[in-house]
């Protein structure tokens, strides 16, 4: 290595005499830098997203390889966010591939001190049957004067803020046609 | 909004950039305040006084942009000659009805329509927040009011306002907020001066402004404001509420709320609408101005929607199979109910409320209450673990081996892990690409609830029961696809669009749904974001290759408006107010309204249409009617029905304060929803002589770096380490009085329980003069709960229960508590400690604060 090779590889030299004056580009490259690449060039597909947390709706990139999720990254195509995310919305691959994510159902027995394992369908036709026993037991025909009250007062839900409209809306349909009147979400908070 | 909306405000630093003056009211010190030209303190609580002064000194100064508020706003109608203000009767208005503390609102009609005032009592309004309904819409009015537009009439809405807001003067914002005279002065120059024909001002708040005993009345006095100052339907004006969920705005508009329907249509009350007549009459008002007057186009649709070929003109559209309300059903009364052991089953889906509600303690002894319980959620949060590890078993409150709630965690998918729609903040519907599918047993809300919904379905079947026929004939076809049988989100979204029922054609926009069952359409504001068959949700053309406006990126209800009520950004002949803030005008030539984005109005209804006698509905609105969802067609200055607490705001106490209300013998909301139960003490306020038992004033908000109550920041590793631990912020002032010592830990009290958290000596809290006393503030972050990454005690957890009367939104930004140093106690003596101060003040437990104040109250009568 030439005395003139070695002190064109100090970034200071690089970023005073060449065309990256704030030395946020080629000045800082390395040897090693330059063969690297990005985890969003090799990624075997990209989702336009949304970012989950607060309603400002900044645009998210969402690359994936091999099935799992590598990164998310603002879309800079937004007129909203311009590329921009929050330090949350910047987590959010963690949000989503996290350790400490729960990817099995698990069960409280009554009167238990620990959870246990459930498969999921047994879990919803349980479910779906504690449903109609609630729905049942308590339902409310009619009134005092005799009007409608087609209703149960024993479901209540809470929730729907962070989910879609589509998911709000059948929500909202299942419910209603069940007689379950007592739905909310953080929209009453 | 730099903490909490970081991105969103980098438009206010463009903004500012280009030389607008930016002004942050707050009762803390943060990163908003430190990029701001100006920070302005304020005790919370006390907007009211605060924005109350700015309407004074804009009527005082007649500052008003004149033109715009006599062609635009109410100010010139004419009102009963019965009404009386807060001056006559010392903070309450005509009509009050002490017996059940609800107004008859009679006498704050128009003159002349006294005959319109809703014939139901107010008391039902409050239970079912029925202002929540009027949320796009104005209440019952006729359009043929009486008005002065010299704006002298002694009775004229102008004149009324002047009067009302007389008291709210400089000194009196002074006494009641602690923000310093001068700070005051130079907020309400800035804002008049800011405003007129050339220039317009925004105002910004985020939504810990509902979360009062008044928060409804805080967002009406704003609205004043820019109504006065000629700053609603205009490009940079506004008013622009912060939500801090990703599809809150979505969740309202197609509604998980007890009270609503999609597109803002009521749930029937069982008295009020035992018909479909009464229910549909309830809402389009007959005589009334506006596009309510459609109202029963949206109904039969959405009944279409629900119910499909079952729904027939014959049977009113299976009307019947709806549930009635019969008084309030929202999710604190809810709670109560679970702690009394009226409610079977419960579904937390995305929502922590163990942390996120007010009153934790009610909540976990609610949800131990149940005989099960479902939770849908990325982590195991709070309130999936209240039977294991919440503070009422460290108390003995709650033992696992005595709770009874069997539950189910059913693992959701994360937003990458499904497609469908957001409404972000400013009502813009955005559609998720899905990236990969969800892992294991994780699944989507549309999956959770389809599946539930055909296997609920499965088990009815045959059934003759008549409660089943509405879940049998229920319109459940959606094509699923996948490994998963996932759902089709688009199919859902078509659906909500609205569509031919004859040819399954996508309706392009609300006005061709049609009231005799031919369409159906499950959101009417929503219907257009599937038209032509188009996804316009999905739309993402590059925001730097097209208009400022940006109207092909998403869709925006209605109709793809990005700026609600934009026919006032023109003047009453259809001419942009000015060059320089031009946006819709009228073009004569093509004979439509024009610019850059959609008009909200007819598009070929010329600025000089008026309307033939007799005219209701949509052909009442006259060609300079920019307001088309009110009754008469104007921005209400004063609210003549539907807003329960009075036509105009009033500046009242927070349920819990520690100061007396200086301007009114009425000391807090006087129609404030109360639940006077044995697990909801309410700490003691002025005029009672035990309030200086919680003598500091106590407001949360959020942090940067964490979300709501935890659950999608505690459990991820980065936010955790930026912002590790919980921790409550006092003034030096209050520390040297308290002995509180930075990085040291203290312990706050209420009447409900006691939090600790560690300490941060800070002068971002300054001490503040109110009425000759010094007032402390302190300030949480409320993200904390018992599991995660990082756990702490919930803020939350030290407030009770009060709420506004329109909308039943807790006052959970303000109360009062003691601070003492030190950590709190463990075990049950956290019981004995709490039981200490509810003798001190005056056992809470047998005593409810008043809700009207009388002075003998005090003790000074006495």
């Amino acid at each position: 290595m030439g005395v003139r090779t070695w002190i064109e590889g100090w970034p200071v030299y690089r970023q005073l005499t060449g065309t990256d004056p704030l030395g946020r580009g080629a000045a800082a490259k390395s040897a090693r830098s330059e063969t690297l690449t990005a985890r969003t060039e090799t990624a075997d597909s990209v989702a336009r997203s949304v970012c989950p947390y607060c309603a400002v709706g900044c645009g998210q990139r969402v690359y994936v390889k091999n099935g799992r999720v590598t990164q998310i990254e603002g879309d800079p195509d937004s007129p909203i966010s311009r590329g921009r995310l929050c330090p949350k919305g910047a987590a959010s691959k963690s949000l989503v591939t996290g350790d400490l994510r729960q990817q099995k159902v698990r069960y409280r027995r009554t009167y238990a001190t620990e959870w246990e394992d459930l498969n999921l369908d047994t879990a919803m036709d349980m479910i779906a049957d504690r449903v109609l026993a609630a729905r049942d037991e308590t339902w409310e025909d009619v009134d005092d004067a005799g009007r409608p009250l087609h209703r149960t007062m024993g479901i209540a839900s809470l929730g729907g803020a962070t989910l879609d409209n589509e998911e709000n809306y059948l929500i909202k349909k299942l419910f209603t046609a069940m007689g379950a009147l007592q739905i909310e979400n953080q929209a009453r908070i | 909004m730099a903490e909490a909306h970081p991105v969103g405000f980098q438009w206010v630093m463009e903004a500012k950039a280009r030389g607008a003056k930016v002004y942050h009211i707050d009762p803390r010190f943060t990163r908003t305040s430190a990029l701001a030209d100006s920070y302005v303190p304020i005790r919370a609580g006390t907007d009211i006084a605060f924005l109350g002064g700015i309407v004074r000194y804009i009527l005082e100064n007649e500052l008003d942009f004149r033109e715009y508020v006599v062609a635009y706003t109410n100010a010139a109608t004419i009102v009963s000659e019965d009404y009386r203000d807060t001056e006559d009767l010392d903070g309450l208005f005509s009509g009050f009805d002490r017996t059940n503390a609800s107004y008859d609102q009679t006498s704050w009609q128009y003159e002349g329509q006294e005959r319109n005032a809703v014939a139901h009592d107010t008391e039902t309004q409050r239970e079912t927040a029925a202002a929540l309904q009027h949320e796009s819409h104005g209440t019952a009015v006729g359009g043929d009011a009486e008005r002065d537009e010299t704006l002298r009439h002694p009775r004229c809405v102008y004149q009324i306002l002047k009067r009302h807001f007389a008291r709210y003067t400089p000194e009196m914002v002074e006494r009641v907020c602690g923000t310093p005279r001068e700070k005051f002065e130079e907020v309400a120059r800035a804002w008049t001066e800011n405003s007129g024909r050339e220039r317009t001002s925004m105002l910004v708040y985020s939504v810990g402004w509902t979360q009062h005993s008044v928060g409804v009345q805080y967002i009406r006095t704003g609205a004043i404001i820019q109504l006065l100052l000629g700053n609603v339907g205009r490009p940079g004006g506004g008013i622009l509420a912060l939500r801090g969920h990703a599809s809150i705005q979505g969740s309202t508009d197609i509604p998980t709320l007890f009270n609503l329907l999609p597109g803002y249509l009521p749930m029937p009350h069982h008295a009020l609408h035992p018909t479909f007549d009464d229910w549909i009459n309830g809402i389009r008002h007959p005589r009334q101005k506006g596009f309510w007057g459609n109202a029963k186009a949206y109904a039969v649709s959405l009944l279409k929607a629900y119910w499909g070929d079952a729904a027939t003109p014959g049977n009113d559209f299976c009307y019947d199979y709806l549930p009635r309300m019969t008084g309030d059903h929202g999710t604190y009364q809810q709670v109560l109910n679970m702690i009394d052991g009226k409610v079977k089953g419960y579904f937390l889906l995305g929502q922590n409320p163990a942390v996120g509600s007010a009153h934790g303690k009610a909540q976990r002894l609610g949800m131990a209450n149940l005989d099960w319980l479902v939770v849908r959620d990325l982590y195991l949060i709070e309130s999936a673990t209240f039977w294991k590890n919440s503070p009422e078993v460290e108390t003995g409150e709650i033992v696992p081996e005595e709770c009874r709630t069997e539950v189910f965690f059913i693992p959701a998918a994360s937003h990458v892990e499904k497609e469908g729609t957001f409404t972000q903040t400013q009502r813009l519907l955005q559609w998720r690409e899905k990236a990969l599918d969800p892992p294991a047993d994780c699944r989507s809300e549309l999956w959770f609830f389809y599946h539930l919904g055909r296997i609920v379905r499965q088990k009815l079947a045959g059934s003759t029961r008549q409660r089943d026929r509405a879940l049998l004939d229920l319109n459940w076809d959606y094509p699923t696809h996948g490994v998963h049988a996932e759902p089709s989100a688009e199919a859902v979204l078509r659906e909500i669009n609205g569509y031919e029922v004859a040819t399954g054609r996508p309706l392009s926009m609300f006005t061709e749904m049609k009231d005799d069952g031919s369409t159906a359409g499950g959101c009417w504001i929503y219907c257009g974001v599937y038209a032509d068959g188009v996804n316009q949700a999905a739309r993402r053309k590059p925001g730097r290759e097209q208009s400022w406006v940006a109207p092909e990126w998403g869709w925006a209800w209605p109709a793809n408006r990005r700026i609600l009520y934009n026919r006032a950004s023109a003047d009453p002949d259809g001419r942009p107010w000015s060059e320089r803030k031009a946006f819709i005008w009228w073009d004569g030539d093509a004979g439509e309204w024009t610019g850059h984005d959609v008009p909200d109005f007819e598009k070929t209804k010329p600025p000089s249409y008026r309307p033939p006698a007799g005219a209701a509905g949509v052909e009442a609105i006259a060609g300079d009617d920019a307001f088309i969802m009110q009754g008469d067609g104007k921005g209400w200055l004063f609210v003549p029905a539907g807003v329960l607490d009075g036509p105009m705001p009033t500046h009242y106490e927070p349920a819990e304060s520690p100061v007396r209300n200086p301007l009114y013998g009425q000391q807090a909301n006087p129609i404030r929803k109360v639940y006077d139960q044995p697990v909801n003490p309410l700490n003691p306020s002025p005029p009672e002589a035990s309030s200086h038992v919680f003598p500091y004033v106590f407001t949360v908000s959020r942090l940067t770096e964490h979300h709501t109550a935890g659950g999608m920041s505690r459990n991820v590793k980065y936010l955790t380490e930026l912002q590790p631990e919980m921790f409550v912020e006092v003034s030096p002032e209050l520390a040297a009085e308290r002995g509180l010592t930075h990085l040291g830990w203290a312990h706050l009290v209420t009447s409900r329980t006691v939090i600790e958290a560690r300490v941060l000596v800070t002068d971002r809290l300054t001490p503040l003069r109110v009425d000759d006393r010094i007032i402390h503030q302190v300030w949480l972050p409320y993200h904390w709960g018992y599991e995660g990454l990082s756990r702490g005690d919930s803020a939350n957890d030290l407030f009770g229960i009060t709420l506004d009367p329109n909308v039943l939104i807790q006052e959970s930004k303000v109360g009062t508590c003691d601070v003492r140093p030190g950590r709190r106690p463990t075990g049950p003596a956290v019981l004995d400690l709490v039981a200490d101060y509810y003798k001190r003040s005056g056992n809470l437990l047998a005593h409810y604060p008043p809700i009207v104040t009388t002075e003998t109250a005090s003790g000074r009568e006495a």
